[in-house]
């Protein structure tokens, strides 16, 4: 192929999905020169799967993505269809927020983001060839010939790379909703040593609204208090449209059972793992094999469309029997599939093979992200976006990294795993996954990131010093709780009696009183005469901070340990296969995924407590 | 300070053929040269690994005895160090003195675990292994011996396998209902929930027990020795000790300050302090012994009341009788070779009684039995899980405490991620004790509990 040198830039990224974006955007924002190149610039921000964005732990995601200046609760705040905070009752750690999105008016408000941020210039093309230049640069060239040189590259190709699709019996080279693959790309990263792998994912059916019967559905409608994702949102979002729920049954299963061997995935055709915690319906009915029913949710994918989403059914089985088991559930007797169904497989990066940068170790310059890296999910593909666009511009910049801790947010315990601990399957994000829930909240994004994202330039002066102004509204009320006595009155017992919570025999701290279950700072309004007007995230942040206080304490101590373990850092080149004492599988695991630090390395699987003994005992004698 | 020379004795307090003491670090040889001369008259600092030497040992210009030095080469050696053994013949009193030699020869005396955590610095264990390695030297008798053996070979690790593998299904619970919210099946049943919860206490619980029943046999009874002045309790502590440790002098308050010994009765092996007698005085420094005579029975696994029978009992014995009901005790009734003139007052009373002649040696055997039935070893099942150490004890009350803690929490109302976060505690408690996860705590806090010397 004739190419031609088209332009040099500081960043190049190649993907322009949920991790693209983020990548694309900070890296221009901090003042790098970037150009971001996608397949197909009708699908930027493309929401190929569900039509939402957050949902537990996924939700904290976001928040810690907008904390540190990212743009995906932004986005999500400005095209919100339907909003729900998940697991109110359940406790502020796992309260969650999800948000049902108008799928095209999300893709064309990101696309507009782009077109609008300078240094940043994103063009249709794909990417064929990646190469090392020997000044260290890197050479990208396009399907069409033309030559990029760029000192970082952050590789962000979802789905696209080698993706193949499969439906039943039949399989083609594809990308996601009907788009072309990407499909030369991964020749040139196995040249570069880089080691990939297939991974798989699927989606269910999109149906036409109309052909739908909701007379005996379940109706799920949003929250009547909506809560915005994005810190800087001032209007909470408006619900514009209600989900409904339906039950698969013994019908449903008996279709599924009877035509497995259909399906490419029991055939033996698809080589690719898929992810554990999004299973396709024939694997539920395979592996629970007594659950009686599978609920699916039917979700509108926008307003400008009447095709809807049925999460929880997707499938790789052929069409035909895909229509025969659709039209099984009650509401869809008479359903009519707009988009079929399908299972993608994809190559995608072991990614014990980056830093906690996210920097692939062999090769500096070159970072990966999202799917690329083995997550699943729109918002863990934006926060690695996020951290890899960051130190692609500070790489080209000449600045230094930065690293979250995994102390710190749910972003930084994601991207540790990956990297620390790798995946066998695509890695989504649940609260479970952190030790220090109580502590990562999504009600304290911004206290743990926004610092962090105003150092390093994403975050703007105005926006800090908002926040500095809430967090010492929020300390401050808190103050005055812990010193303001309420005494006893036949009111107030009358309340506390309602509530189910003991009355009051003498005065008590206001603070004391929230910390009973029963009692809500809220709740307590009426007899609070002196409370000063606050938003309502700062109070919800009050009433946690109190209610919560002593298990918090708890957390913040073994916070504050692992933190002090993950200061202890390593260097890349130690010398692990002289350290005495190390067991042979410590050796071999250590001088793999090489740590940075030795939090880090007591994540890592077949290296033991006796080894990081041993480690800190060499630390100790060599530094 | 690394490889500075340090030495320890490496053979148990106790009478023995040989006992001897370790020399490792830098200078062993040079050290060891210093106190011990070879019969051919050739350097220590000359021989290869792995031989032994006859010799003399001295301390500075004294012959203190005839001994063998064994030889180790770094990194042939327990610690991984240059080390020397010295062994001479055995006796508290004598090995003391050839420390004591060694320590003014310029080795310092070892802190507790020094040796096993060189070792473990040097690549020579890990830390499991140093954990084991420390209970069997440590156990003595060869009940406590099979328990470790038995640790060692994993029994107790099934048991806390298996209440880890209930505490992890918990968790799991708790974490399949905040991560799927909307998936109705997945919804706790909060009577089940608390169900298992109570069972995993209840599991904790029994191994706590053991470990109060199991830890005489490994650790040995803390034992205290009160009664009367003259009631006879030095010449039991004699008796039991078989040395004339204690002063026996028929002048009352001889013993003014506490007499320790370690003594191996059989089965078991008795930590034994002697203590003055209690008794109202006016003398100053008798006095400070009668009270540290009574917090050493407040404080003891065992008191044994001495009792003198061959006299009526007196204020003082019935004074004495009430501290000790509502603690294991065991009242020694001494003398009976004597005309008993108690008027069976002891014998009226609802405590565990013996009677002995301490001085003629009647009784010891009788003794001993009691000391089994009061401290209910004999119940104590012996293939019963016990734990093996202070920390692995500490581990599994730390988890029954954040499992009680849970469930009271549970129970008042409070949100499911904060019980969570204390069933987690829970969990990593007893995930720690199977060295799955690590403070940096984990490595001191097992080399403090270590014996010197293997």
């Amino acid at each position: 192929m004739t190419t031609y040198f088209a332009g040099k830039t500081d960043v190049a990224v190649i993907g322009a999905g949920h991790a693209g974006i983020e990548a694309a955007l900070a890296s221009a924002r901090l003042g790098a020169k970037t150009i971001c190149f996608t397949i197909n610039l009708d699908w930027v921000g493309n929401m190929p799967c569900n039509p939402s964005i957050g949902g537990t732990a996924k939700g904290h995601l976001v928040r810690e993505i907008d904390a540190l200046g990212g743009e995906m609760g932004k986005a999500a705040d400005a095209n919100t269809l339907q909003s729900r905070m998940l697991n109110r009752g359940k406790g502020p750690a796992v309260h969650s927020l999800r948000a049902q999105i108008d799928r095209r008016d999300y893709s064309a408000y990101m696309k507009h983001k782009m077109e609008t941020t300078k240094n940043l210039v994103t063009k249709q093309a794909e990417i064929v060839s990646l190469s090392k230049n020997e000044d260290g640069t890197w050479k990208l060239v396009t399907a069409l010939g033309a030559e990029y040189t760029a000192k970082s590259v952050v590789i962000a190709t979802g789905t696209f790379l080698k993706g193949k699709i499969f439906v039943g019996e039949v399989n083609y080279e594809g990308g996601p909703d009907g788009t072309f693959a990407a499909t030369k790309l991964s020749s040139s990263l196995l040249e570069l040593n880089i080691p990939l792998r297939r991974f798989k994912t699927g989606t269910p059916a999109r149906v036409l609204k109309s052909s739908i019967n909701f007379e005996n559905l379940e109706l799920q409608e949003g929250d009547i208090d909506t809560v915005p994702f994005s810190f800087e949102t001032k209007t909470p979002p408006e619900n514009k449209v209600c989900c409904h729920i339906s039950y698969t049954n013994d019908q449903t299963k008996k279709v599924i059972l009877d035509n497995l061997h259909r399906s490419p995935l029991y055939g033996g055709e698809i080589e690719g793992v898929g992810p554990r915690y999004c299973p396709s319906l024939e694997d539920k009915i395979v592996r629970f094999a007594d659950k009686e029913r599978h609920q699916l949710f039917i979700e509108p994918c926008g307003l400008n469309t009447e095709e809807m989403y049925l999460q929880g059914m997707s499938s790789s089985l052929p069409e035909e029997v895909q229509i025969k088991f659709y039209k099984t559930i009650p509401g869809l007797e008479n359903v009519e599939i707009m988009r079929s169904a399908y299972a993608i497989e994809y190559d995608c990066v072991d990614p014990t093979a980056l830093f906690p940068t996210l920097e692939v170790k062999e090769h500096k310059g070159l970072f990966g992200a999202g799917q690329f890296n083995g997550s699943s999910g729109y918002e863990e593909a934006a926060g690695q976006g996020l951290v890899a666009g960051i130190n692609a511009a500070f790489n080209a910049l000449e600045k230094e990294y930065i690293t979250l801790p995994r102390s710190g947010s749910y972003l930084g315990t994601l991207i540790d795993d990956l990297v620390t601990k790798g995946c066998a399957d695509p890695y989504r994000m649940m609260t479970s996954r952190s030790e220090y829930r109580l502590i990562l909240r999504q009600n304290n994004a911004d206290e743990r990131l926004t610092p962090l994202g105003h150092q390093i330039g994403l975050i703007s002066d105005e926006r800090f010093e908002n926040f500095k102004t809430e967090i010492a509204l929020k300390e401050a009320e808190i103050k005055r709780l812990e010193s303001t006595t309420i005494a006893p009155s036949d009111e107030i017992n009358r309340l506390f009696e309602s509530l189910g919570t003991a009355p009051l025999t003498t005065g008590c701290k206001l603070a004391e009183l929230i910390k009973r279950p029963q009692l809500s700072y809220e709740a307590l309004a009426p007899f609070d005469k002196n409370r000063p007007i606050i938003s309502k995230q700062v109070a919800d942040k009050v009433e946690t901070e109190i209610k919560y206080e002593g298990y918090i304490k708890r957390q913040l101590a073994s916070v504050n340990e692992m933190h002090r373990l993950e200061m202890k850092t390593l260097k890349i080149d130690t010398p692990y296969e002289k350290i005495d004492g190390l067991r042979l599988e410590a050796k071999e695991k250590l001088s793999k995924i090489k740590p940075m630090s030795i939090g880090q390395a007591m994540g890592i699987s077949g290296v033991s407590p006796a080894d990081i003994s041993v480690l800190l005992i060499w630390l100790l004698k060599n530094s | 300070m690394i490889n500075d020379t340090i030495v320890a004795i490496a053979t148990p307090p106790g009478e023995g053929g040989i006992s001897s003491i370790r020399i490792s670090g830098r200078e062993a040889f040079v050290i060891s040269d210093k106190i011990f001369n070879t019969k051919n008259g050739e350097s220590l600092a000359c021989r290869p690994g792995y031989t032994a030497a006859y010799g003399n040992v001295y301390d500075g210009e004294n012959l203190l005895d005839d001994g063998v030095a064994l030889i180790f080469r770094a990194p042939k050696s327990y610690t991984g160090e240059d080390t020397v053994e010295i062994s001479v013949h055995g006796g508290d009193f004598l090995i003391k003195q050839v420390l004591r030699a060694a320590a003014k020869a310029g080795a310092r005396i070892a802190q507790g675990g020094e040796f096993t955590k060189r070792a473990f610095e040097n690549g020579k264990i890990s830390l499991t292994q140093a954990e084991s390695v420390m209970q069997i030297i440590s156990a003595r008798g060869s009940q406590a011996l099979r328990l470790a053996a038995r640790n060692k070979e994993g029994a107790l690790s099934k048991v806390i396998e298996k209440i880890t593998s209930k505490l992890l299904f918990l968790v799991s619970q708790i974490s399949v209902f905040s991560d799927f919210p909307e998936d109705e099946t997945l919804m706790i049943d909060e009577e089940d929930f608390i169900f298992s919860l109570n069972e995993i206490i209840n599991d904790l619980d029994t191994l706590i027990s053991n470990y109060d029943k199991g830890k005489y046999l490994i650790g040995g009874i803390n034992t205290a020795i009160v009664g009367s002045p003259n009631a006879g309790k030095s010449t039991l502590m004699n008796l039991l000790s078989k040395t004339e440790r204690s002063i026996v002098t028929p002048i009352a308050g001889t013993t003014r300050d506490i007499i320790e010994e370690t003594v191996q009765t059989g089965e078991f092996t008795l930590k034994l302090a002697d203590t003055a007698g209690i008794r109202k005085t006016g003398d100053e420094v008798e006095k400070i012994g009668v009270d540290a005579a009574l917090k050493r029975l407040e404080n003891a696994d065992l008191c044994l009341g001495v009792f003198d029978i061959s006299k009526p009992p007196e204020a003082a014995d019935k004074e004495l009788v009430l501290r000790l009901s509502g603690r294991p005790s065991l009242l020694v009734l001494n003398k009976n070779d004597l005309e008993d003139k108690s008027e069976g007052y002891f014998e009226k009373l609802s405590l565990p009684f013996v009677k002995i002649s301490a001085k003629e040696g009647i009784g010891e055997e009788a003794l001993n039995e009691k000391i089994k039935e009061v401290l209910k070893i004999n119940e104590l099942d012996q293939n019963s899980d016990i734990l093996g150490s202070e920390r692995q004890y500490q581990k599994v009350v730390t988890a029954k405490n954040s499992a009680t803690e849970a469930l009271s929490a549970l129970k008042g109302g409070v949100t499911l991620d904060a019980v969570g976060i204390l069933i987690d505690e829970a969990l990593s408690s007893l995930l720690e004790l199977e060295g799955k996860r690590i403070t940096t705590e984990v490595a001191d806090e097992v080399f403090k509990n270590f014996c010197v010397g293997k």
